[in-house]
């Protein structure tokens, strides 16, 4: 199932941006980011489902993640000390494979079946059926008490690999994520970094309008976190967030600001376009403007 | 699970054709075989953990925490984290066994069971205390009846149910040994020896025939097995031949077993501590329905129960030897007087 091209390419993308200079890294990030845009457009287009919005805003978020931090070896998905990455937000499936077709989990021609009959690749991703997905999801508010198990369960095999979880800011609004704040920081988890895609808009409204989270960043400190708010889209503020030193025995939360829909004009920070589908035409408009 | 000329099975005397002696004066609580289990295994096998809800004592965890503190993650009494803990436990690489009451962990938890668990296919033991009415005049609030009718609704989740201490020790071995989610049901309230002596206590998938009869044939599951053996005796003593089975793997049944018995016995009555809508009762039904349909009585809590201590329960909804010889003589058509 490995796409060895494909993992070439991307080991040498990593070896680049190894020793790349800033500007260089951010050239190259958004480049990927790019890449994976102009997928995630034309898959939900071709396929009649997706949750476009939301993909567009974690976009930013996985390709620092897949491009410059996690430590994985896409030809061997299972690798014991390999770094665990945890999309909570699970309706942006079609972001998270793409991302893992740039690595080389599996093939980018795979996509083309998102969403079809006997797919792998259905709406929410399954750890039975994909490479490279951790633990499926789909509800909300799972994806970080697992991440806890994990970060514990890594400490204590005594493994170097670290655990990173993205949710969606609506998503907070499930109290089990909270229970594992509270066991992460209990647990002096420093190797877990929980990233939340806020782009402010949950399915039906803003999150503020419906039950709000602010002011976010103290929330995360009153459980014991560090917290840091970050440029969602601005890929080196995301690396440096996520990659700092730990100045204490605290999980990291990184409140990554980011818009809804991010790089399409007519859908960026728009409420409609959580799970819309763009038609040929808005589509095509979409890949104009991801040139 | 093997073809069905190669199944052996253990018969109803054991392999070694000892018969088994009910004695209801030695009872036990299934809890303290399987904390000591947990903790032979645990001694042999660095991978196992054990994780639970502030449930160290009512877990019986108190001897595994003793011995390895670090392999025990108490999350405190947040049963989404803890089972959600569980399978992140798995996914690097560990045993968890995840513990806590029957009915908070399945009912508070049940997505988290659901995906988590048994979508993701993670390797986690959910070990389900105290269930069935054991909390006796807590409640329904604690009473777990519910939790066999939703886990078996669960695909590619075992759901095991051992009836004394012999067995709870073997299934908790096999769930260490096999790769992949199981659910284990362990008992509280005080159960007499019921494995025939000899033969594997516990055998996944499989059930025990532990009294051969012709008339009817009792299909029983944990608590109610002994019960069932009893019943067994009696009605033996009014000419009513009963066969009499311990169903100690609920999911994937023992469809061959179940079978059997629907063709070679007129009627089959079934006994739980659970909702028969949905637990051991209806996954009979099913198989006797499709294959071989029979009369059947189907006994369980069928409402919230009222206050009162368990045995008061118990018998109440009819989940005594006394209550299992009525519903058996009915179903015949026999008269009870």
């Amino acid at each position: 199932m490995p796409d060895h091209d494909a993992i070439g390419e991307w080991r040498r993308l990593r070896a680049r941006l190894a020793y790349a200079d800033r500007p260089a890294s951010a050239a190259a990030l958004a480049t990927l980011a790019r890449t994976i845009r102009r997928t995630v457009i034309s898959t939900i287009s071709g396929a009649g489902l997706g949750h476009t919005g939301g993909d567009l805003s974690v976009t930013d978020i996985l390709s620092t993640l897949y491009g410059a931090v996690l430590r994985i070896d896409p030809a061997q998905p299972d690798w014991p000390d390999r770094d665990r990455f945890i999309l909570s937000k699970g309706h942006c499936s079609v972001a998270l494979y793409t991302a893992l077709t740039t690595c080389g989990f599996f093939p980018a021609e795979a996509l083309r079946t998102f969403a079809a009959p006997m797919s792998p690749l259905n709406g929410h991703p399954s750890r039975r059926a994909v490479p490279g997905v951790e633990t499926s999801t789909g509800p909300l508010g799972h994806g970080l008490p697992v991440g806890v198990g994990v970060a514990v369960g890594l400490l204590l095999r005594g493994s170097p690999a670290k655990t990173v979880v993205v949710l969606g800011d609506g998503e907070l609004q499930e109290g089990s994520n909270w229970e594992a704040a509270m066991t992460a920081a209990h647990r002096r988890l420093t190797s877990l970094t929980a990233i939340v895609d806020c782009n402010g808009l949950q399915q039906g409204a803003r999150t503020c309008e419906t039950a709000n989270l602010e002011p976010l960043a103290d929330k995360w400190r009153a459980f014991g976190w560090e917290a840091v708010e970050v440029d969602g889209h601005d890929h080196l503020a995301l690396l440096d967030a996520v990659t700092a030193p730990r100045g204490a025995l605290r999980p990291r939360c990184v409140i990554a600001r980011t818009v809804k829909g991010r790089g399409v004009s007519f859908m960026e920070d728009r409420v409609e376009w959580h799970h819309k589908v763009p038609d040929a035409e808005q589509a095509r408009t979409a890949l104009e403007e991801l040139r | 699970m093997a073809s069905q000329g190669a199944r052996r099975r253990a018969g109803p005397y054991g392999a070694r054709g000892t018969a088994l002696i009910l004695d209801e004066t030695q009872t036990h609580d299934c809890r303290d075989a399987f904390a000591a289990e947990l903790v032979a295994l645990a001694r042999a096998d660095s991978r196992i953990v054990a994780v639970c809800n502030d449930s160290v004592g009512s877990s019986k965890l108190v001897a595994f925490a003793r011995e390895f503190p670090e392999r025990l993650v108490n999350v405190g009494i947040a049963e989404q984290d803890m089972v959600g803990i569980g399978a992140g436990l798995a996914n690097a690489g560990l045993v968890p066994f995840v513990c806590g009451a029957a009915t908070f962990l399945t009912a508070r938890a049940l997505e988290q069971i659901k995906a988590d668990v048994a979508y993701s296919l993670a390797n986690v033991k959910l070990c389900g205390m105290s269930p069935g009415l054991s909390y006796g005049a807590l409640g329904p609030t604690h009473h777990s009846t519910e939790d066999l009718s939703w886990l078996r609704a669960i695909a590619d989740l075992p759901v095991v149910v051992p009836a004394d201490p012999a067995q709870t020790r073997a299934a908790i071995r096999w769930a260490a040994g096999t790769t992949g989610p199981v659910f284990l049901r362990i008992g509280r309230f005080p159960v007499p020896d019921v494995s025939p002596p000899g033969g594997p206590a516990f055998v996944y998938g499989r059930a025990t025939r532990l009294r051969e009869g012709k008339d009817a044939t009792v299909v029983a599951t944990g608590t109610l097995v002994s019960r069932a053996l009893r019943a067994a005796e009696l009605l033996a003593e009014r000419g009513v031949d009963v066969r009499v089975l311990n169903v100690s793997t609920i999911a994937p049944l023992d469809r061959e077993e179940i079978m059997a018995a629907a063709r070679q016995t007129r009627a089959v009555v079934t006994a739980e501590e659970a909702v028969p809508t949905g637990g051991l009762g209806a996954a009979v039904a099913e198989v006797v329905l499709e294959t071989r349909p029979v009369p059947m009585r189907l006994l369980g809590p069928r409402s919230f129960a009222p206050t009162g201590g368990t045995e008061f329960l118990l018998e109440h909804f009819g989940l005594t030897a006394e209550g299992i010889v009525r519903a058996t003589l009915e179903v015949l058509g026999l008269d009870h007087n």
